[in-house]
């Protein structure tokens, strides 16, 4: 009972066989395999399955396949540039803007459209920007600072001057975030699956 | 590095409880012959970041690079039992584990090294996980070492953990190693487990928490595409299919062939305070924690009297000119977490044992919930953790993972994957218990307090799995309708209670009187949400700090020091009230000024909290200042995430959270009935940490939930001249309160 429907996903042109209501959601997660968009409500309300759509932010458990049948699609697997995060991405590291993280796919390809149409935006812009995304563990403020923060990269990176904001925040002893760069693993997923 | 000259303690300290549940080594740590070191230990992550500081322990006790730790996700068959991942206590409880067991794992390392290179035992060193002595001629690795040590031995507590001041990761902002996955956009919730073979279930709940299933006719269903199985046990009804997809198509078409006999059995929601205080209830006496922190240095000067804190002084009674008295509350909080529960289950083909996923809070307390349900031994089940979104206490966790168990029993030997609705979530999860405080103070001439007395009323707020000899599993009471769930109950007091948690206040009050009265009827499914009792505990105690403080025409900042002893209490106060601007209060029209603190359960960490609101039409909080004292900081950057997160999630529950409900069912069942605060409304958040290298580290996830609330609230009396005792501060509460 599936059709085929041709879309461009990060850069791709893939054709899916699905049925022409599936929404995106599914036809991201279960067809294609991309689980970063995540399942949140159902109803376009929390913004943790948001995608860009031809370069707009939209929540894709919303959006039948038919109608984004022909369009392109950005996810959050598709913000790097090959193994170069986005900004926006590396922003979010250096400021440790997260806790779960579930809300964080959709928040980061809101931010990209963001910086996108507004390269260096302020505090209250991005606030703006993100207000149809919910985050549950109260990451907001730190979210906020990487996505200023990130903005701001982008400008030194193009030779413009800017102000960077205090990565550490303003507690006493603080290192700043990123930088004791360890990396250590956390086996969590790898455990999952059946060896 | 350091040099290994460890004490060897004469007598053997006491072992960390969790080394004496699970004594053998090999359970915690295995040592690759590539020198990586695999830590098992039975926390689990909530993206609070514990297996980041648990990380950090481990490096440091090994003296190993902190990339050459791999944490594992806890297992029930391969990991140690370390009970709960609640309550703030994991870097205290597994921390300290962890230290001792790497310890001893690095002794026998070193052992070997010693006698295997002929190393001289006085000058021997371990750096970056290489091992060698003064002499550096000879040398070896834990890698070259690894199939020569057995950890398959016990702990024997000869080796004392490292003294702090020679930690090399601990105390440093080590970045989350969960983040890089989780910013990319990698697979990695358990929501995106993709087992060989899986199958999807969806349950079809009853349409109300006492609705009973009359009948089902389920053959339809049966033939839809994709369907293997449809099942019916009892009243517990759901499908399991081929394709995610096929399986919500079915349970569409299931819950339509179902007919239910519904009653409407619920309280009046706007009465819920009389619901709680009718009874019936157990009466829980709260006694003095009796270990309020160090000897006062520094007694209340102008309370003279009151410098021995909590210690009964028989005249004050006598003393009172006027008596005080106010009632605060709260609604049924929702955990609301982002990600709906979810849960996988695959049955060996013979039907004789389960293995599950779920993101539990607890997994061994799951599986044994799970073998008491089924009549299955406790080691037919095993359960393996897959992390989830932030949970914030008991949340569906638990009842997702045994939708998965029943559903995955029509099809043995296929994994049968479960994932809840928005609605379900937000309706059928345990929420966290309404409350209601009543208080009462006799103060002398000065406004001083001199007797307090304090009740609180409220359902439990644990139900976890296997609580009060119950499964405690939500299917479980669908299946059978003759078993239904015990009513909530508490912690003990050594575990920091839950309905009187943090009911005990600080301050140096010479006669107190406080009990907590724990409901033995449910309106609706409570368990543990963030901070147990001690939100709405915090929240009235210091309201109505202010309040007296008011009476007394007294500055609240500095009518609270004044019957402060605590040394470490007294300092994140005063530091919050400097740094948050508590001198520009009554300088801005409609801005207000309000702090709240509290020490969390008496024993863990100390936080105040000055909050800044702004109030004309809404109430906006524009920021907040906390001041945080956890003892020693194992990742500091860690403990400050935490503190903003639990402020801004407080705030939220301040201002706009409560679950409503009418005389059938929960009607709040999506972001619009049951908001919560958005990007726009968030307040800047500053934190400071006060840093206490030599005082244990407790800590940091629940502590500025309380006092987050008091300040709010305090902040909103102080812009508005009005005083909102019933949660959440809504613009139409603020009306009725003028």
């Amino acid at each position: 009972m599936g059709q085929t429907f041709e879309l461009t996903v990060n850069g791709e042109r893939r054709q899916v066989e699905a049925d022409a209501d599936s929404t995106l959601l599914h036809v991201l997660r279960e067809v294609l395999d991309l689980k970063g968009a995540r399942f949140g409500c159902g109803l376009g309300l929390c913004g943790a399955c948001f995608v860009l759509l031809d370069g707009r932010p939209a929540p894709s458990c919303d959006v039948p396949l038919w109608s984004a049948a022909g369009r392109t699609v950005t996810t959050v697997e598709g913000l790097a540039d090959g193994d170069v995060p986005h900004p926006v991405q590396r922003a979010f590291l250096d400021e440790q803007a997260a806790q779960c993280g579930y809300c964080v796919s959709g928040i980061l390809v809101s931010a990209a459209a963001l910086l996108a149409e507004h390269p260096e935006p302020d505090e209250s812009t991005v606030a703006a920007a993100l207000d149809r995304h919910l985050c549950r563990c109260g990451a907001q403020v730190r979210m906020v600072r990487a996505v200023v923060r990130a903005g701001q990269a982008k400008a030194d990176a193009t030779g413009a001057t800017a102000t960077r904001t205090d990565a550490g925040g303003t507690g006493t002893g603080a290192g700043t975030a990123g930088v004791d760069a360890g990396t250590a693993g956390v086996d969590v997923f790898g455990t999952v699956v059946d060896r | 590095m350091s040099v290994e000259r460890r004490e060897v303690a004469p007598v053997a300290p006491p072992l960390p409880r969790g080394v004496v549940g699970n004594p053998r080594l090999a359970r915690w740590v295995t040592v690759e012959r590539d020198g990586t070191v695999t830590v098992r230990v039975g926390k689990v992550e909530l993206g609070q970041g514990i297996l980041t500081a648990l990380a950090q322990l481990a490096a440091d006790e090994l003296d190993v690079d902190l990339a050459a730790v791999r944490m594992a996700a806890a297992s029930t068959a391969e990991g140690p039992d370390e009970g709960l991942t609640a309550g703030s206590l994991s870097v205290a409880n597994s921390g300290a584990a962890v230290r001792q067991v790497c310890a001893e794992v690095r002794a026998l390392f070193v052992a070997e090294a010693v006698a295997n290179l002929a190393l001289d035992p006085d000058t021997v060193t371990v750096r970056n996980g290489t091992i060698s002595d003064a002499a550096g001629s000879r040398r070896t690795s834990y890698g070259e070492l690894a199939e020569r040590v057995d950890l398959d031995r016990e702990a024997t507590g000869a080796v004392r953990p490292k003294p702090q001041h020679q930690a090399r990761w601990v105390g440093r902002s080590v970045p989350r190693l969960d983040l890089p996955d989780k910013v990319s956009g990698r697979p990695r919730f358990i929501q995106d487990l993709a087992l060989p073979g899986q199958l999807y279930g969806r349950v079809v709940r009853p349409p109300s928490p006492a609705a009973t299933l009359v009948e089902v006719d389920t053959a339809a269903v049966r033939l839809r595409p994709g369907v293997r199985a449809v099942v019916r046990d009892g009243d517990f009804l759901g499908v399991v299919a081929e394709g995610e997809e096929n399986a919500e198509r079915a349970a569409t078409a299931l819950a339509a062939a179902a007919r239910w006999h519904e009653e409407p059995t619920l309280p009046d929601e706007h009465d819920i305070s009389r619901f709680l205080r009718a009874g019936p209830a157990e009466s829980i006496p709260v006694p003095d924690p009796g270990h309020a922190g160090p000897a006062p240095t520094n007694p209340a000067p102008t309370n003279p009297g009151n410098a021995d804190p909590g210690h009964a002084d028989p005249g004050a009674a006598g003393r009172v000119v006027r008596r005080l008295r106010a009632t605060y509350s709260r609604p049924f909080l929702a955990h609301a977490s982002m990600a709906p529960s979810c849960g996988a289950a695959r049955w060996a083909e013979d039907g004789t044992a389960v293995s599950v996923w779920s993101h539990s809070q607890g997994i061994h307390g799951l599986g044994r919930a799970i073998g008491m349900g089924l009549e299955l031994d406790a080691d037919r089940v095993d359960v393996r953790h897959v992390e989830s979104a932030g949970s914030y206490g008991h949340n569906g966790a638990d009842d997702a993972a045994f939708d998965a168990v029943l559903l995955a029993r029509a099809v043995p030997g296929r994994p049968v994957h479960v994932r809840w609705s928005r609605r379900d979530e937000l309706t059928w999860a345990p929420f966290g218990s309404a409350m209601v405080a009543e208080v009462e103070a006799g103060v002398d001439a000065d406004g001083t307090v001199l007797t307090w007395s304090y009740d609180v009323w409220s359902q439990g707020h644990t139900a976890r799995p296997g609580y009060a000899g119950s499964p405690g599993l939500l299917a479980d009471t669908h299946r059978n309708r003759s078993r239904p769930t015990p009513p909530a109950v508490d912690p003990p007091a050594r575990g920091g209670g839950g309905t009187t948690r943090n009911a005990w206040p600080i301050y140096t009050f010479p006669e107190r009187r406080i009990h907590g009265h724990r409901a033995l009827r449910t309106a609706l499914r409570s368990s543990s949400l963030r901070s147990l009792g001690a939100f709405t505990n915090v929240f009235a105690i210091e309201s109505f700090m202010d309040e007296l403080a008011l009476a007394a025409g007294a500055d609240p900042v500095a009518y609270r020091l004044a019957q402060l002893a605590d040394p470490r209490a007294r300092e994140v106060l005063s530091t919050a009230a400097e740094l948050g601007g508590w001198q520009r209060r009554g300088t801005e029209e409609n801005v207000g000024y309000g702090i709240g603190f509290a020490r969390y359960k008496d024993r863990g960490a100390y936080c105040a909290v000055l909050a800044e609101v702004e109030a004309v039409h809404e109430v906006r909080v524009r920021r907040l200042t906390l001041v945080v004292d956890v003892g020693r900081v194992v990742n500091p950057d860690g403990v400050r995430n935490q503190i903003e997160g639990g402020a801004v999630q407080a705030t939220s529950w301040t201002l706009k959270e409560r679950v409503r409900f009418d005389r059938w069912r929960v009607t709040s069942a999506d972001w619009e009935s049951y908001p919560i605060l958005r990007f726009s409304e968030v307040p800047q958040v500053d934190v400071h940490l006060v840093d206490r290298p030599a005082e244990l580290s407790v800590g940091a996830g629940e502590a500025a939930q309380g006092p987050t609330a008091a300040a709010v609230a305090n902040a909103v009396a102080d812009a508005l001249s009005v005083r909102v005792r019933d949660l959440p501060i809504t613009a139409d509460r603020i009306v009725a309160a003028l």
